[in-house]
């Protein structure tokens, strides 16, 4: 289970926990804080086929649906910190959630914590890109699990 | 450029006054998070003088219209001062005429114009588009379009371990299907000065036509394409502390007036009907609609500009600042500068070990330090380096010695906490 019930919980939580930052300085550095501590990716799942294209660094993420509970797992992982903690922020958003729900909550907390010029497209750090990504892996397995409904 | 050089450097550059110079910088009195701006990113694009940025203000207050139509007098004012800026142009770069100086939109552009319009009707399956390893995408990929579409392919020329050419492998590589050699002449990311005198002359000798990419150069010392031989040369505006949107293509006339339009439009015709329409000369052939009349006129003025303050001084003054970098760096723990040139100008690359490049630079942004990260439109040579990405501060006649301390302290403090 995540550690929070909903999206919507874990985006109220993201935001109390930048409240406490004023400064842009503080924020940039409390992401690099969360990259540090996200559990690096099994090297095995570093490879190409698993790029998120658009972004200065090199970010992987990968999707599986959980068959016991037909939840989205993602691993992500980048040779940057700034990225990983922007990839901690998503997974505490989006991982282990069921693809509907990934797909109804687009991560307006991002804009409320003030990380808006990290959104524009074209962005070099590929937040934009990061997001569609995980959008399309909730799509697309929405899209199989509809097709071919998992054994309960 | 070595450290050793820099006491010379620093002497030479005596009469010149930095503080007056950056006086005429608007930005560089501006903050970042607070700090005072450090603005390390000029090899991207440079900060704008005064003059220049009144240049456009007035311009556009006083005799702005457009261009080579009006009768009347502000439609010829405007068009005297385009005419204007071109011969500016065609002076700095030392062109036989005018008519060589066409106006595009950048760098970039030139050469896509050079590709498309120069390149492609002589281009057929088999032959090949000679570049070198240190090439800006910009000088990369125009010419991958017009080989895919011709069924010729690009081939590169090696560099060395030092980050310069090798000549000798490029010479080798200048085969007989070889219709085109475009050469970079300062690297965007190693800053190798590169011989392009001898590797014109070289190409020359084989009847293969040279591009040159000199949108590094020539902010960084004089230039004279009549001596350097070679068929096209281009440069952007905007690096040339000039303004953006416009790009330069000097091109020898008599390939100019040999090459088909590329794009079609207003002031590129000579007579237009529906049974077929004849073209204009050069430049006016390959410049079709209205241009950035206001910024064409500012980059005349950013030209008068630099050659008032002398570009000798800029350059004396440039490589005192390089010099002080490249010492200041090397006392950082795990720091690596890109390549290791004989000759090299007003750029240092570097990676940090254990601190991804992107990382870098978000860190010395909170310090209020501009630099670059990423591959800098250089992938191939990234590739050829080994690494993914790097960092790059990049120099200007505005930097100062204390930017450069400020740089080296907040790489001393990221080094120590953050490796």
């Amino acid at each position: 289970m995540p550690a929070t019930a909903t999206i919507a919980e874990a985006a109220e939580q993201i935001a109390a926990d930048f409240a406490l930052f004023d400064e842009y300085r503080d924020k940039i550095e409390y992401i690099l804080d969360r990259g540090r501590a996200l559990p690096p990716m099994p090297e095995e799942l570093k490879v190409d086929a698993h790029l998120v294209p658009g972004c200065q660094s090199r970010v992987w993420l990968v999707a599986r649906r959980d068959p016991a509970t037909g939840r989205i797992r993602f691993q992500a992982d980048s040779d940057a910190y700034i990225v990983k903690g922007l990839i901690a922020l998503l997974l505490q958003l989006y991982d282990d959630r069921l693809p509907e729900e990934i797909l109804a909550n687009p991560p307006k907390v991002l804009d409320e914590i003030g990380l808006t010029l990290f959104l524009t497209p074209g962005r070099s750090n590929g937040l934009a890109s990061m997001i569609a990504k995980i959008q399309a892996h909730a799509r697309a397995l929405a899209e199989s699990s509809a097709a071919a409904p998992a054994a309960a | 450029m070595s450290a050793a050089a820099a006491p010379k450097m620093l002497a030479r550059s005596g009469a010149f006054d930095l503080d007056a110079v950056r006086a005429q910088f608007p930005i560089l009195g501006t903050t970042a998070h607070g700090r005072p701006l450090v603005y390390l990113d000029s090899a991207a694009s440079a900060q704008k003088p005064r003059a220049v940025i009144e240049a456009l203000t007035h311009f556009y207050e006083h005799d702005y219209a457009n261009i080579h139509r009006g009768v009347y007098e502000l439609s010829q004012r405007a068009s005297a001062l385009h005419d204007a800026a071109r011969r500016k142009v065609q002076h700095f770069l030392g062109a036989a005429d005018w008519r060589e100086i066409v106006f595009v939109r950048n760098a970039t552009e030139a050469v896509n114009l050079v590709a498309q319009s120069f390149l492609a009707p002589r281009l057929g399956p088999g032959d090949e588009i000679l570049v070198t390893e240190m090439e800006h995408h910009a000088n990369i990929v125009p010419w991958q379009l017009v080989a895919a579409r011709c069924g010729a392919k690009v081939v590169a020329a090696p560099i060395t371990d030092a980050g310069e050419l090798d000549l000798a492998a490029l010479a080798e590589r200048l085969g007989p299907r070889t219709r085109m050699l475009g050469v970079v002449w300062v690297s965007n990311v190693l800053g190798t000065v590169n011989p392009v005198e001898e590797v014109v002359a070289l190409a020359r000798r084989r009847g293969v036509p040279v591009l040159v990419d000199a949108a590094q150069a020539v902010q960084h010392f004089p230039v004279d394409v009549r001596a350097l031989g070679a068929d096209f040369l281009v440069f952007s505006a905007h690096k040339i502390y000039g303004p953006s949107g416009v790009g330069v293509l000097w091109g020898r006339l008599e390939h100019l007036a040999a090459m088909p339009p590329w794009q079609g439009g207003g002031d590129m015709i000579e007579r237009v009907a529906f049974e077929g329409t004849t073209f204009a000369e050069p430049p006016f052939r390959f410049e079709a609609g209205t241009p950035d009349i206001a910024g064409i006129h500012a980059l005349g003025v950013a030209l008068d500009w630099l050659q008032a303050l002398g570009l000798e001084a800029v350059a004396a003054h440039e490589a005192s600042i390089l010099a002080q970098a490249e010492a200041a760096l090397a006392e950082i723990p795990g720091l690596r500068v890109l390549g290791a040139p004989r000759k090299r100008t007003s750029l240092l690359s570097f990676t940090l070990d254990g601190v991804h490049a992107q990382d870098l630079g978000t860190l010395l942004d909170l310090e209020g330090i501009a630099v670059r990260t990423g591959h800098h439109c250089a992938m191939p040579l990234h590739a050829r380096l080994g690494i993914p990405a790097s960092a790059r501060a990049s120099f200007a006649a505005y930097t100062s010695p204390a930017e450069i301390e400020a740089l080296a302290r907040a790489l001393q403090r990221i080094a120590t906490r953050w490796r």
